[in-house]
């Protein structure tokens, strides 16, 4: 999906919204917008890219929403796309700040500033920053900066007609936007401008790489060596060895500026009462209170996840679903029964895959966004951090693998709220090695026909077990498949406040049906093949090319002493997890569970059949998951690597466990 | 790719009345006086506004996991590991003490 470009049409203009995290940014785009158009990821990354179109009059806006950066150094992914797509396409950039955190969120203006494209400032939470008694004067902070000052409510709509106005005004006139630069005094900086000076491509400037030069931005620093010579790299490398520093002073300078920016502009209270915000992280970040209210609240999230859209997934299932199916067979009385075949149980039983997952990613959605909008998520993370960096992941990290438990589906999607890139792509990997309800079911089913009363036990040591796979492949994956170092914890808390209704539902809303949209027909499609596979040639699983594969995979099996209605049955899950117990009733010869109970228990001896669960907990993810893997990370690479990564460990753990087994002497 | 030398051999056992973040109570105000680590985690905190000179006061620490800081009217939590290489100096009369050496 590759986005279009700004230079289609004459009255079609480009706007850039930057921003740091926790500024809003989302909800301006959204009041600019009314939502966006066109979801997709930057070209080659795994960082979600929206964006939307405004009308003002005769002008159409075509509105970009950049990935929130603090600065815009090459340190992470989303700073390099910011800063690219700011160099390249040169837009109009609005900069949303945070009213309440000024000087903090101004750190990114001075960097834009330095850029040379138009901006405007937004300025958001305007209500926040008056209830702390905060006064800002936008007219006194407009004329310091040089740009259009528009103060927002971007949740409650305020301000939409001024910041258009702004943008419209900067786009007919360019000159109404003449930033003031923060003043850089160093030497260092102005010899290695001299070097640079007519050695730079365009888009650069060669201030403004000498700048970067010094605050170490490793992609530019690559790019100077092609750029000079070896002499002058020599020089300009010897400079950067000497001002080591430099870059701590590039840093204070820009503060130093943003300070005399707000000094006139902004007037604070001398010292306000013990903010809402502290007293409630009295609490919500204290070593035991904090741990309880963290339980608490991840149980309520799972509880209101599967408790409210477990019954609606079973109601669409038996009612809805079941319904269309008995209502179109019957409709095709006349047609070929594998026409038939193919509608009810390809295509009904594919889009039924999509359907019953709504209302499960309607609701974790909306909950993930009150924990977020409310400020919360930054704590649970902060409390998780410690945890979860061991397997290399960001406290945030632990929410989406975390609803593994119920369903990978919404743990890949759920990854969305992991910020950086890094992180996300490793929750992604990790996320279906959660054991999802689907896995559990045919855990607790095989397990309690084989193990009889030990089978509770078999089950927990299962699911321990494939935890410990999850963190050791984390372990793994962190420090040698996905290059990045692990990066620094750092991150902000802002302030507690109410969630918002109307920014609830639209990030559940917008969440849920780009799934759907861009996933759906995928998933359709998948069952289809599925289908198809397990029907034919044969009558029945037996015969069918998955049967055949499911044969000649069997020496393979073998090891784990799977034979190949095992392997036939596990294939089957590819669809659906919940699949293979159905598969294992018509492999087995019988058609009622009883049935299916007593043929198993003489079928599979107790070592084959724990390799065999063994194999379910690890195998490849369904192809809904496989699907949202590829929505998520942009490409087919990943959930190739996810699938084949999983079919190994799956097939290396059913081996062990079969082998061990048998040693201890369950092979009878 | 080039990597730029960072200042992590130099010992903070050197200069009086400098320590690391990490070590401070809850409740403590201080002064950044430098930044260990390397130049992109400087570069990252000074963008979050953790520079030299700023003031920081310590809102939270639990001895284990995060500490969290408020600096330039923002709470921001830092690892563990990432509060040991910013080191302070305690005191509002630090908050002056801009060092450059």
């Amino acid at each position: 999906m590759t986005p279009p470009g700004n230079s289609e049409g004459a009255g079609n203009r480009l706007v850039a919204l930057a921003g740091q995290p926790n500024v809003g940014k989302t909800t301006v785009f959204n009041l600019l917008t009314g939502g966006a158009q066109h979801v997709g990821n930057w070209p080659g990354k795994t960082v979600r890219r929206e964006e939307g179109l405004c009308r003002v009059g005769a002008l159409q806006l075509q509105v970009v929403d950049l990935p929130g950066t603090y600065s815009l150094t090459a340190a992470s992914d989303e700073e390099r796309i910011a800063r690219d797509f700011i160099l390249r396409e040169r837009p109009v950039v609005v900069v949303t700040a945070d009213a309440t955190g000024m000087e903090r969120s101004l750190y990114l203006l001075a960097e834009i500033a330095q850029l040379d494209v138009p901006v405007v400032l937004g300025l958001n939470m305007m209500d926040v920053a008056r209830a702390q008694g905060v006064q800002i004067e936008p007219h006194v902070l407009e004329a310091a900066l040089g740009v259009p000052v528009v103060p927002l409510v971007a949740v409650r709509g305020e301000g939409r007609e001024e910041l258009l106005a702004a943008i419209c005004r900067v786009l007919t006139d360019p000159a109404r936007s003449h930033p003031s630069r923060p003043a850089f005094c160093c030497e260092v900086l102005g010899t290695m401008h001299r070097l640079l000076e007519g050695k730079v491509p365009v888009p650069y400037d060669p201030e403004w790489v000498a700048l970067k030069l010094l605050e170490g931005d490793e992609e530019l620093l690559a790019a100077a060596r092609g750029w000079l010579g070896p002499t002058d790299w020599e020089t300009v490398h010897g400079l950067l060895r000497t001002h080591e520093d430099a870059f701590l002073d590039v840093a204070g300078a820009r503060y130093e500026w943003i300070e005399r920016m707000v000094r006139a502009a902004v007037v604070r209270p001398r010292l306000g009462p013990i903010a809402v915000t502290d007293r409630l992280d009295r609490i919500a970040t204290h070593p035991l209170w904090g741990r309880l209210l963290l339980a608490l609240v991840l149980g309520l999230v799972f509880a209101a996840t599967f408790g409210l859209g477990a019954p609606l997934q079973r109601w669409l299932d038996e009612s809805v679903l079941a319904g269309l199916a008995t209502a179109v067979g019957d409709g095709l009385g006349s047609a070929p029964e594998w026409f038939r075949g193919l509608l009810v149980e390809g295509v009904i039983g594919g889009a039924g895959r999509v359907a019953t997952l709504i209302p499960v990613l309607v609701v974790f959605f909306a909950g993930m966004a009150v924990l977020e909008d409310s400020g919360y998520l930054a704590r649970a993370a902060f409390l998780l951090d410690g945890v979860m960096h061991r397997i290399g992941l960001h406290g945030k990290s632990f929410f989406p693998l975390f609803l593994g438990f119920g369903c990978s589906v919404p743990a890949v999607l759920g990854s969305r709220i992991v910020e950086s890139s890094r992180s996300r792509l490793l929750t992604i990997l990790l996320a279906p090695l959660v054991p999802c309800t689907g896995r559990l079911v045919v855990v607790a089913f095989v397990g309690a026909v084989l193990f009889g009363n030990t089978a509770p036990l078999v089950a927990g040591g299962l699911v321990a077990a494939n935890l410990l796979v999850l963190a050791a492949v984390g372990a793994v994956f962190s420090r040698w498949v996905i290059r990045g170092e692990r990066e620094a914890f750092i991150m902000v808390l802002p302030l507690y406040h109410g969630p918002r209704l109307g920014s609830v539902m639209r990030a559940a809303a917008t969440n849920t049906w780009a799934f759907v949209r861009r996933a759906g027909t995928l998933i359709v499609a998948a069952a289809v093949v599925v289908w198809a596979l397990s029907n034919y040639p044969g009558p029945s699983p037996e015969h069918s090319v998955l049967g055949t594969v499911g044969r000649a995979l069997e020496p393979a099996a073998r090891l784990a002493g799977m034979d190949w209605r095992l392997v036939v049955a596990t294939l089957s899950g590819f669809m659906a997890k919940e699949n293979v117990i159905a598969t294992l009733g018509i492999l087995y010869g019988a058609e009622a569970s009883a049935g299916l109970d007593a043929a198993l228990a003489t079928a599979v001896t107790a070592a084959s059949g724990l390799a065999f669960l063994v194999v379910q907990m690890l195998f490849v993810p369904c192809i809904s998951t496989i699907v949202a893997i590829r929505q998520e990370t942009g490409g087919w690479r990943w959930p190739l690597a996810n699938s084949g990564l999983q079919l190994m460990v799956a097939l290396a753990g059913g081996a062990i466990v079969f082998q061990a087994a048998q040693i201890l002497g369950l092979g009878v | 790719m080039l990597r730029l030398g960072s200042r992590e051999q130099w010992s903070p056992l050197g200069a009086a009345g400098v320590t690391a973040l990490a070590d401070l109570a809850t409740d403590t105000t201080c002064a950044v006086q430098r930044l260990l680590g390397g130049r992109m985690f400087a570069s990252r905190l000074a963008a979050m506004g953790v520079s030299i000179g700023a003031e920081l006061t310590v809102l939270r620490n639990n001895r284990s996991g995060p500490v969290v800081v408020m600096v330039r009217g923002t709470r921001i939590a830092l690892g563990r590991r990432e509060a040991g290489k910013v080191l302070v100096e305690i005191g509002s009369a630090a908050a002056e003490a801009r060092s450059d050496d």
